[in-house]
C-alpha cells in the first residue's frame, strides 16, 4: 500500500506543482476555476485513453510514437506558457493595478485562460496516463489487494495535491502587485524546463543528436530521484546530467520568450497627465 | 510543418535499423524482473536498447542516470536509444515495480 502511495505521489506531484503555478498566475481572473478544472478533466480523460492505447502509441512511427507524442505535447505546453508570459507582459501592469484599485476588471475577462487550461491538461495527461498504467498493473497482477491499492492511490494523490496546495497558498501570500512578476518568472522557468524535457525525448527516439552526453554531472549533490530533485526538475527544469541539446533548448526557450515579452510588453509612450509626474513602473 | 520534416527522419531511422549501424541489446522483463540485470555496452557509441515485456502488465523502463523513460505495455516491446556514453555504471529500473525490476548497464 505504501509502495503504491509513493509511486502515485511521485506521478501526481509534477502535475500538482504545475497546476498550482497556473492557478497562482491566473489569480483574480474570472471563471479561471472552470477553465483549469476543464483542463484537468480533459487531461484525465486523455490519460485514460492514452493508457488504453499505450501499445499502439509505442509502436507508432517506427517505434518512436511515445517519444514524439510526449515531445509534441510538451512543446505545445511551452508555446502556451510562452503566450501567457507575452500576454502578461502587455497587460500585467494594468491587471495588477486594477486588482489593487478597482478589483475585478474588464481586462481580466479577456485573459487567455484556455492557454492555462491546455497546460493543466498536458500536465495531467502525461502524469495521469502513467498512474493509470501503474494502477492497472497492480490490479491485473493481483499482487496487492484492491483495497490496499485504492487506499494507496488515494493517499498518493492526496499527498501530491497537498504539496501543490502549499505552493499555491504560499504564492498567494505575495502582494498582488508583485505576484504576477513572480509567477511570470516561474512560468518562464517551467517552460524552459519542459522544452529541455522534450529535447530529451527526441534524443531518446534518436531524432535529435544529444550534442554532448551529460555535459555536467551534479548527481552527487542532487538527483532527480529525490523529492527536492524531482520538485526542482518540474519547477525549473533541473537535470543532474543534461545533454548539450537539452541545455540548448532550455536557453533558447528562456531567451526567446523573455525577449519577445520585453519587445511586446515595452511600455507605451507615456501620456502626460497633470496628476501624475511619471508613468507607473513595476 | 511537422510532417515534411519528420517523414525523412522516420526513413532515416528505418534505414539506420536496416543497416544495423547501432548495436542493439535486449532486456527481457519477466515476473517484474529484468533479464539480464547487467548489460555491457561499448563506450562512445550510440546503442539501441530493446526492452521486451513478457509480463501481461505494463512497465516503464526508466533510468535517472541515462535520463530515459518509456512505457512498455504488457506483451509488447520498445526500443530506447542511449549514448554515446562515457565509461561507468548506469542504473535502470522498472518504474511500476521499482523494488524487483532493477538492473544496470556497464559502459566500457
Amino acid at each position: 500500500m505504501l509502495g503504491t502511495a509513493i509511486i502515485v505521489f511521485r506521478e501526481v506531484l509534477e502535475a500538482a506543482l504545475i497546476i498550482s503555478i497556473v492557478l497562482a498566475a491566473s489569480a483574480g481572473a474570472a471563471r479561471r476555476g472552470r477553465w483549469v478544472s476543464g483542463g484537468v478533466a480533459a487531461g484525465l480523460v486523455g490519460a485514460g485513453l492514452l493508457a488504453l492505447f499505450a501499445a499502439s502509441l509505442a509502436a507508432a512511427v517506427s517505434g518512436v510514437g511515445q517519444e514524439l507524442f510526449n515531445a509534441t505535447i510538451l512543446l505545445l505546453a511551452v508555446a502556451m506558457l510562452g503566450w501567457h508570459i507575452i500576454w502578461m507582459s502587455r497587460h500585467g501592469r494594468e491587471l495588477a493595478l486594477s486588482a489593487r484599485a478597482i478589483g475585478e476588471a474588464v481586462i481580466s475577462g479577456s485573459r487567455p485562460l484556455y492557454v492555462l487550461a491546455i497546460v493543466c491538461g498536458v500536465a495531467v495527461l502525461r502524469e495521469g496516463s502513467e498512474t493509470v498504467l501503474f494502477l492497472y498493473g497492480i490490479a491485473a497482477g493481483g499482487g496487492a489487494g484492491a483495497v490496499a491499492m485504492i487506499v494507496g492511490g488515494v493517499l498518493g494523490v492526496a499527498a501530491g495535491v497537498a504539496i501543490g496546495a502549499v505552493l499555491y497558498f504560499g504564492l498567494l501570500r505575495i502582494p498582488t502587485q508583485r505576484l504576477f512578476a513572480v509567477t511570470n518568472w516561474m512560468v518562464l522557468l517551467l517552460a524552459a524546463g519542459m522544452a529541455a524535457q522534450s529535447a530529451g525525448f527526441l534524443v531518446q527516439a534518436d531524432l535529435l543528436p544529444p550534442l554532448g552526453e551529460a555535459v555536467w554531472d551534479t548527481s552527487a549533490v542532487l538527483t532527480e530521484d529525490s523529492l527536492v530533485g524531482k520538485a526542482l526538475h518540474t519547477l525549473i527544469g533541473y537535470v543532474s546530467r543534461p545533454d548539450g541539446i537539452q541545455i540548448l533548448f532550455y536557453l533558447a526557450t528562456l531567451s526567446s520568450i523573455w525577449l519577445l515579452a520585453q519587445w511586446i510588453g515595452r511600455p507605451p509612450p507615456p501620456h502626460p497627465r497633470p496628476s501624475e509626474q511619471r508613468p507607473v513602473t513595476t | 510543418m511537422l510532417r515534411p520534416t519528420l517523414l525523412p527522419l522516420t526513413f532515416l531511422i528505418v534505414a539506420g535499423t536496416a543497416a544495423a549501424q547501432d548495436p542493439s541489446y535486449t532486456l527481457v522483463i519477466k515476473d517484474h524482473r529484468f533479464q539480464p540485470t547487467e548489460v555491457e555496452v561499448p563506450a562512445g557509441q550510440k546503442v539501441a536498447l530493446i526492452v521486451k515485456n513478457n509480463d501481461s502488465t505494463p512497465e516503464e523502463f526508466e533510468s535517472t542516470e541515462l535520463r530515459r523513460e518509456k512505457v512498455v505495455a504488457g506483451g509488447d516491446q520498445i526500443t530506447v536509444y542511449i549514448g554515446p556514453l562515457k565509461p561507468g555504471r548506469y542504473e535502470f529500473f522498472g518504474d511500476f515495480n521499482p523494488t524487483t525490476a532493477r538492473g544496470h548497464i556497464i559502459v566500457k
